[in-house]
């Protein structure tokens, strides 16, 4: 009985880290319309750019993350201005082989400067730490952090989003990106912003996978994938919708490799494939109006 | 001469939508734009806010060239529009559209107090979703919302579309008091009474080309009505 409690709020725990996967999917998503398919491995370029400050260095991985979220936030902007604005209209094609391109630039990029090998930021005990609830269920102290940072985010995101002038400038650019500018504000500036805003937390997700799971420069399609379904399964626009899909498919995953360890993945497919069968619209979708 | 535009000239892909078009208008005035649907009237309007591209010697705004810049640079030099269908956003209040209208950071005589006082349903309405308001008021939030930019020239796309007499009555009430602020107006109607009423001058478009233009009080209904359908026997 406990050994399913535990397998269960581990699930729960993991649903942290593709919450902050899907965060910046579903904020491009939204504010453009624009699906990213280079979302992962942008996540992946962040790990690996951390890995290379943390071998040149000799610093933690997480004190790299002053440098990477602002440098992943500069990219982010750079790119939708010089490459991604030329690619919105009113065809949905040109984005989506933009994109697929510079997926494969960037794995090759990888590819050449890192080799193949999996790798692993150094975190020392950090990721290994856990507090014991019950007799048998042990919480680790890392994925928890990433949990409570994932919950941070989003409800900055929130706030931001809904507080601030710039926020009310973002909403209103998706709603209406032509009429956005008949207010004086231009629309192309807001998606860098908006941009930024996804490669800052897809730096951040970097860098946090980076050190408690291997990954390699092929990973990055997978934490798309997860990102997705995490959208998905939440509900597209809702992003608490998306931390609690995240929730949801790391459950999945950690049923299925409870059963079988090479059922992990497949698990998390047919939990996302059941549910959009169910709930085509996710489980929260947003609330019209 | 305030705006002037000269030989304009506009596309929809390959589609020529106006042929040379002369208009022009003085500060302060208020220009009402006739014609039938598909004559070009919004066409032109969007062309003088920058929304569709115009040639640069097309289009001069207090004497400087303006065609061919970007709508959101227009709106910080004065012009500002109440675009046809409204255009609100959905996701945002009735306050933050009106807000969200100042974004160019121009000063003058309209804020959100002023906006308020213009219309008082709005004050009552400004946390409500602005699309979640009754037709009239959302065109209310709209014209607020173009003000909140304290435009020298105004530019009103079909205002009167889809509201009741008695609705559109009140939102035109609105216009007098607007260029009592100084502000040049042009309107777009297709109710031609409505406008004859509240214009100083009329142009009529038919097919991307002006084919009547003069004070909106000399003009007699036939000769409009000519003018709107084109040669009738």
């Amino acid at each position: 009985m406990i050994s399913w409690l535990d397998i269960i709020v581990q699930g729960f725990l993991v649903g942290g880290f593709y919450a902050l996967f899907a965060t910046g999917l579903s904020l491009m998503f939204g504010v453009m319309r624009l699906v990213n398919l280079a979302h992962g491995d942008f996540i992946v370029l962040a790990a690996f750019a951390a890995l290379a400050l943390v071998q040149q260095f000799n610093i933690s991985p997480l004190l790299c993350l002053i440098l990477i979220i602002p440098l992943m936030a500069a990219l982010g902007y750079l790119l939708q201005r010089l490459i991604l604005n030329r690619t919105l209209g009113k065809d949905v094609l040109p984005p989506l082989l933009v994109t697929f391109g510079l997926s494969i630039v960037i794995q090759n990029f990888l590819l050449l400067t890192f080799s193949a090998d999996s790798q692993k930021l150094p975190l020392g005990t950090l990721t290994t730490a856990s507090i014991s609830l019950l007799p048998g269920l042990n919480i680790g102290l890392y994925p928890l952090a990433v949990l409570i940072i994932a919950a941070a985010v989003i409800g900055a995101l929130q706030i931001f989003l809904y507080q601030t002038k710039l926020g009310a400038a973002i909403r209103a650019t998706s709603d209406d990106a032509t009429t956005i500018r008949l207010m004086g504000i231009d629309n192309r500036h807001i998606f860098g912003i908006a941009t930024a805003l996804a490669f800052a937390v897809a730096g951040l997700a970097g860098v946090l996978m980076g050190g408690y799971t291997n990954f390699s420069p092929a990973s990055g399609p997978q934490n798309l994938l997860f990102g997705f379904e995490a959208i998905i399964i939440g509900g597209l626009g809702n992003l608490w919708g998306t931390l609690l899909g995240g929730m949801v498919l790391g459950v999945a995953q950690a049923i299925g490799a409870e059963i079988n360890p090479g059922y992990q993945v497949l698990a998390g497919h047919i939990a996302f494939l059941a549910i959009l069968l169910a709930a085509p619209r996710g489980l929260f979708p947003r609330m019209a109006g | 001469m305030f705006l002037q535009t000269k030989s304009l000239t506009a596309f929809y892909g390959d589609f020529q939508a106006l042929f040379g078009i002369d208009l022009t208008i003085e500060a302060g005035e208020l220009v009402g734009l006739i014609g039938a649907n598909g004559a070009g009237k919004t066409t032109l309007l969007r062309a003088i806010t920058g929304l569709l591209p115009a040639g640069p010697d097309s289009i001069f705004f207090n004497g400087a060239p303006i065609g061919g810049m970007r709508a959101e640079n227009l709106v910080r030099l004065g012009i500002a529009m109440v675009p046809e269908g409204r255009k609100l956003f959905p996701s945002l209040s009735v306050e933050e559209n009106l807000k969200l209208g100042a974004a160019s950071g121009r000063q003058g005589a309209w804020n959100l107090g002023r906006i308020f006082k213009l219309f008082p349903i709005l004050e009552e309405r400004r946390h409500a979703p602005a699309t979640k308001l009754s037709g009239g008021q959302q065109q209310m939030v709209a014209i607020g919302r173009a003000l909140m930019a304290n435009p020298t020239l105004l530019l009103c796309d079909e205002i009167s579309l889809g509201l009741a007499p008695i609705v559109i009555a009140e939102v035109y009430r609105a216009l007098p008091e607007i260029r009592a602020s100084g502000t040049a107006i042009i309107v777009v109607e297709q109710d031609i009474a409505q406008v004859m009423r509240i214009a100083d001058r009329l142009y009529c478009l038919r097919e991307g080309r002006v084919v009547l233009q003069g004070p909106a009080q000399s003009m007699d209904r036939h000769e409009i009505a000519q003018a709107y359908f084109g040669a009738l026997a």
